[in-house]
């Protein structure tokens, strides 16, 4: 029972994790039809700039408080707006209109610049910021215990899900905005500026990578990797949601979360792939990914 | 220049390169001859790709079967005792095949980034399972021995790379270096065009695209399956991080893209420049090798959309 | 008394609400040349889908030969004799038009050569320059096929259709986008060419003099339903096909 629970906990907290960190990539897709391989240096990225500013502000203020929040919050949203300019300014939008694959090569080439470059501003060694882990002290659930910020990820990012969905479905921009993800062309035919529509919702999905990198900070340490590996596990989760679906993100990330909590608990040796297999046996039955719709081609 | 005179001029450059490159041999530095080998194994890998990127696939998971090759190569050297490169190639080749034959029911019916991704999907999986296995060496992999050839053993002094070895690479990569540029005009190659261009016309020509894309990704599995066996066999190790992880894909990829998909010849010769071009990076700048690499990438998308192919074009004032 | 090509048999299909077929039974005699007219979404392609293999009918039977061929695949349907040209021209958009159909003769089954022998040879060569000719192409040999006018490329879909010398050919609306000073010379051009090839021929067509000009006999849809099936002279008079699918009132001269 108690392990049902342990498990049933660590699932939607791992759940909440990955959601965080991959709502970006499916959001951009789902307007822009960019796989966005630089989403893993934008989670970096946050990661590292807010490690690295909490690191300065409680080196000067050791006993900071909730104000450690809005530096991370801070250092996520100067790296999205900043980061996500350049690459979006700086060499998406010369490659727009070409092949799918060939978007994903050009976010993969500004991926393994930005590894580089953390490299040299960063430097090689870890950095840890775990203050704010323990702004919120213990909960215990079930008799056990957990951490207060752990588990108040589950209702932060389920708010976050909520509001983006919102934003898309219940406002005028977000209206406009699935008009450009319905038909590009004749979108900016009826005079919406699809060009700003894209610049500002990679905006967006490069703040929200950030903001999952600054989250993680205090729960990892952060040190040159840890980018090419969130990748991969970001790929997999939007992609068994179905690429561009905010609630398939959702769902994936349960998925996955259900699977590698399950995984740890009893075959740890399968932690590392599960995902994976996760994502094989959907696309094998559903190829377009659970919330995807399949392009049916009229003819 | 019609096609048929093209297949006939890459024949005879395959021929020439490598009785070159036999004749060299003497005048080879050791180091020169590693990244000659080295660049041939990897080469093939980067082949499978582009009769994939012929067929409008692109793989970010053909690190799966570099490794299985890798792998079936150094589990036959240790558990089994077997030394002859011929056997291992076979070996290599056979495991991958099937395995690639079992996994193109999943992704014969994928296309664009869907396939992309099944195929890193699958070697993460085999990159956990190697990482996890102890039985298959774990993170640390295997060490392979000196490899034989129908009986002979080299000079057990000469080192590891012998001339038996840098002379059976060169000519199996010639011999399979022309057999694909010779498919990739025969129907199975034409088909791939249409697989490309229109999979809804082709399907009306009454072939189907799925078959064909089937076929495709085990003759790529092979391909890549064989480099593994070659640069294990040079290299002498094998470990899951150089082979499955998904950025030994990327790597691959890359390469695809640098050399471009005109003729067999560019995968080789854009893996040669990979690979020197890494070993001075990796000396002289070890934390801009990435850098260079993406920006190599963004210069080849914006301004050689061939890669490096069709700069000889180019300079021959042809249409690229 | 000639043989019975293509028969449907009760065909229904439906998209969600909208029906797109219901009870549709047609047959075509080989050597006959029928016109299928209709307003837009009348069910015209629907029609040319299910019996290619692209769809399969939600009920009905289809038979061509008197076999069975309902629920085949594409590849099926164009093994047994059935090809067709597309509504929209459905090419290799980024190789010239000697290269399309090139790959189309080589690869197509009859011609092909074994798969480690090259294409491109002789035999398919000449076949495919035969084939430009015949449909009045060969001047765009070299042209890429996205860079080709619209006509041209009407013409080389229905040659790609062609090359597999199918027993039955559905081209579907072969004039759309050709305007209507070429219309004649397109279509006399491909009924020419497939009087040549002995094909019986189905075509889908909205220009009523066109259809009244080419056609033995005339289909006419509506609302998924065959509407009338007869001589183009009973059929295009039929005060209900005139009003709902050539679209005047019932005893007014077209002109007027
Ligand atoms: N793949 C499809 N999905 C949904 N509806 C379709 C599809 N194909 C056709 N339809 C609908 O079926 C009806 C018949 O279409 P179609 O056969 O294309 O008509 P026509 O060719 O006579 O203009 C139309 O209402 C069309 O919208
Ligand atoms: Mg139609």
């Amino acid at each position: 029972m108690i392990e049902l629970a342990a498990i049933v906990v660590d699932s939607l907290v791992y759940a909440s994790w990955l959601f965080i960190v991959s709502i970006g990539l499916t959001l951009i897709f789902g307007v822009m039809n960019v796989l966005n391989v630089a989403h893993g240096s934008l989670y970096a990225l946050g990661a590292y700039t807010a490690a690295w500013a909490v690191g300065m502000y409680v080196s000067g203020a050791p006993d900071a408080g909730f104000e450690l929040l809005a530096i991370m919050l801070v250092a996520a949203v100067v790296v999205g707006v900043v980061v996500g300019l350049l690459i979006e300014r700086g060499v998406l939008r010369w490659v727009y209109g070409r092949d799918e694959i060939v978007i994903v090569l050009a976010t993969y080439a500004v991926f393994l610049v930005l590894e580089d470059v953390m490299k040299l501003i960063f430097g090689p060694e870890s950095y840890i910021a775990f203050q704010p882990r323990f702004l919120f002290g213990t909960v215990s659930v079930a008799g056990i215990p957990y951490v207060g910020y752990d588990l108040l990820l589950v209702p932060v990012v389920a708010l976050i899900g909520l509001g983006i969905w919102a934003a898309i479905h219940r406002t005028r921009p977000g209206k406009l905005l699935i008009a450009v993800i319905h038909d590009r062309e004749i979108a900016a035919a009826l005079g919406i500026n699809v060009t700003r529509f894209f610049t500002v919702t990679f905006l967006c999905g490069a703040f929200l990578g950030a903001l999952g990198g600054a989250l993680s900070a205090p729960l990892i340490s952060v040190v040159p990797g840890i980018g090419v590996e969130l990748i991969v596990l970001a790929f997999a989760v939007v992609v068994i949601g179905g690429l561009g679906s905010v609630e398939g993100a959702a769902v994936g990330a349960l998925l996955v979360g259900l699977g590698r909590t399950a995984a740890v608990f009893f075959r740890p040796e399968l932690e590392l792939f599960v995902v994976f297999v996760v994502m094989t046996v959907v696309l094998a039955v559903r190829p377009e990914g659970l919330f995807g719709k399949p392009k049916a081609r009229r003819i | 220049m019609t096609l048929l005179r093209r297949v006939r001029l890459t024949t005879a450059g395959i021929a020439v390169a490598t009785a070159a490159l036999l004749a060299l041999w003497p005048l080879l530095p050791a180091w020169a001859a590693h990244t000659v080998g080295v660049s041939l194994g990897g080469g093939l890998v980067v082949l499978g790709l582009l009769i994939l990127i012929r067929f409008g696939l692109v793989s970010f998971g053909q690190g799966l079967f570099f490794a299985i090759g890798g792998y079936a190569a150094a589990l036959a050297n240790q558990f089994l005792g077997i030394t002859d490169m011929l056997v291992l190639s076979v070996a290599g080749i056979a495991s991958a095949g099937a395995v690639a034959w079992a996994l193109g029911y999943i992704v014969r019916g994928h296309r664009g980034i869907f396939f992309a991704m099944l195929n890193l999907a699958f070697s993460m999986i085999l990159f956990g399972i190697l990482a996890k296995t102890v039985v298959l060496g774990s993170t640390d992999g295997f060490s392979v021995g000196v490899p034989t050839l129908l009986g002979f053993a080299p000079d057990p002094e000469a080192g590891r790379l012998t001339f038996m070895l840098f002379g059976y690479i060169v000519v199996f990569t010639a011999v399979v270096a022309w057999w694909v540029d010779r498919i990739l005009a025969s129907p199975i190659g034409y088909a791939g065009q249409g697989v490309r261009e229109n999979e809804l016309r082709l399907r009306y020509l009454g072939v189907s695209a799925r078959g064909a894309v089937h076929i495709a990704y085990i003759a790529a599995a092979k391909l890549a399956a064989l480099g593994g066996v070659f640069t294990v066999l040079l290299i002498g190790h094998v470990t899951p991080e150089d082979t499955a992880y998904w950025t030994k894909s990327g790597e691959f990829v890359f390469v695809a893209i640098l050399g471009g998909s005109g003729n067999v010849a560019a995968p080789f010769i854009a893996q040669t420049v990979f690979e020197l071009v890494r070993t001075f990076a990796l000396q002289y700048a070890p934390d801009a090798w990435q850098m260079l690499l993406g920006i190599t990438l963004l210069l080849v998308i914006l301004f050689l959309p061939g890669g490096l192919w069709s700069l000889a074009d180019r300079l021959r004032g042809r249409d690229a | 008394m000639p043989e019975v090509l293509l028969e449907t048999r009760g065909l229904g299909k439906r998209f969600g609400a909208v029906v797109a077929a219901e009870d549709v039974n047609v047959s075509v005699t080989a050597g006959e040349i029928v016109g299928v007219i209709g307003a837009n979404g009348a069910g015209k392609t629907t029609f040319c889908n299910m019996v290619t293999g692209y769809l399969t009918p939600d009920l009905g039977q289809i038979l061509f030969r008197g076999k069975d061929i309902t629920g085949c695949t594409v590849g099926q349907a164009t093994e047994a004799g059935i090809h067709r040209s597309f509504q929209i021209p459905q090419l290799f958009p980024g190789l010239t038009v000697y290269e399309n159909l090139l790959l189309a003769v080589g690869v197509f089954g009859h011609r092909r050569p074994p798969w480690w022998q090259p294409l491109v040879r002789p035999e398919v060569e000449n076949e495919a320059t035969a084939i430009m000719e015949r449909y009045r192409i060969a001047e765009s040999a070299t042209t890429r096929v996205d860079r080709l006018p619209q006509g041209v490329r009407k013409l080389l879909d229905i040659a790609m259709a062609m090359v597999g010398q199918p027993a039955m050919i559905l081209l579907d609306e072969p004039t759309s986008g050709i305007s209507t000073k070429e219309k004649f010379d397109v279509m006399g051009n491909v009924i020419d060419a497939l009087r040549k090839s002995a094909a019986t021929v189905l075509f889908v067509e909205h220009d009523m003099e066109v259809v009244g000009r080419y056609a033995d006999r005339v289909i006419a849809f509506r609302e998924g339903r065959v509407l009338a099936d007869g001589t183009p002279g009973v059929v295009l008079e039929d005060p209900a096909v005139i009003e709902h699918v050539v679209g005047r009132r019932p005893g007014r001269a077209p002109d007027a």
